[in-house]
């Protein structure tokens, strides 16, 4: 089970800020997302926001494993 | 030194700590940033990280002012959670041999900060909240120290 973790905007508009959702990859786990919430699937897609996967970004799909933390993160700000 | 914190912090406390002991430097900068009340428009802040990342990230960047600005040490603070108006939110002290560089590389430090740092900014106003992001001034004032690269 990968753990997904939201921030910012991305939390309020989901309703969770934490879970676990089996996925063996990132373009898999985007789809179940959208598939059961549209409007977090597509400010998940949407511009600025990034994704890292233990605590390193990753731009495109990749593997998922069972231990992995994956971080959808809006545009930051900070200061 | 690089650390979050839930509790308000003391900035003057903070710069007499970093400047003990410094017998070479020369030359110690710093800032601190304060929320704004907005006259009324926000009741209170709300900074949010992600622990662990937050602050490999923070370092990544501190560690290439180090090189570039030639300094000795630094420190940055930031609060997270709730912050009310008049509370300071981060601070800011570089230690360099002289003044320029010290002063330089906390404008650089705090130009990442406002607009590349993992941190989360919500404003709590009378009629609710909103997320703030970065204006296009943060991107232009962090769009400076790409163009001198020839330091």
């Amino acid at each position: 089970m990968a753990r997904v973790l939201l921030f910012g905007r991305l939390s309020d508009l989901a309703g969770w800020r934490d879970r676990e959702i089996e996925s063996p990859f990132l373009s898999v786990l985007r789809s179940k997302l959208a598939e059961e919430d549209a409007d977090l699937g597509a400010a998940l897609a949407g511009p600025g926001v990034q994704v890292a996967l233990d605590q390193v970004i990753v731009r495109g799909d990749a593997p998922l494993n069972a231990r992995t933390e994956v971080a959808f993160l809006p545009p930051m700000s900070g200061g | 030194m690089i650390r979050l914190t839930f509790d308000p912090f003391d900035p003057g406390a903070l710069l007499t700590e970093f400047c003990r002991d410094r017998k070479e430097v020369g030359a110690v900068a710093t800032f601190t940033g304060i929320a704004r009340a907005e006259t009324g428009a926000t009741v209170a802040l709300e900074l949010e990280a992600y622990p662990g990342f937050t602050e490999a990230e923070i370092g990544k960047i501190a560690s290439q002012a180090k090189v570039r600005f030639g300094l000795d040490d630094f420190a940055i603070l930031h609060r997270v959670g709730k912050i009310a108006p008049g509370e300071p939110v981060v601070f800011v002290a570089t230690a360099a041999r002289h003044r320029r560089e010290a002063f330089e590389a906390c404008d650089f430090l705090m130009d990442y900060l406002k607009s590349k740092a993992p941190f989360w900014k919500k404003e709590h106003g009378p009629d609710g909240a909103r997320w703030v992001e970065p204006r296009a001034q943060d991107h232009a004032d962090l769009a400076r120290w790409e163009k001198e690269t020839s330091r």
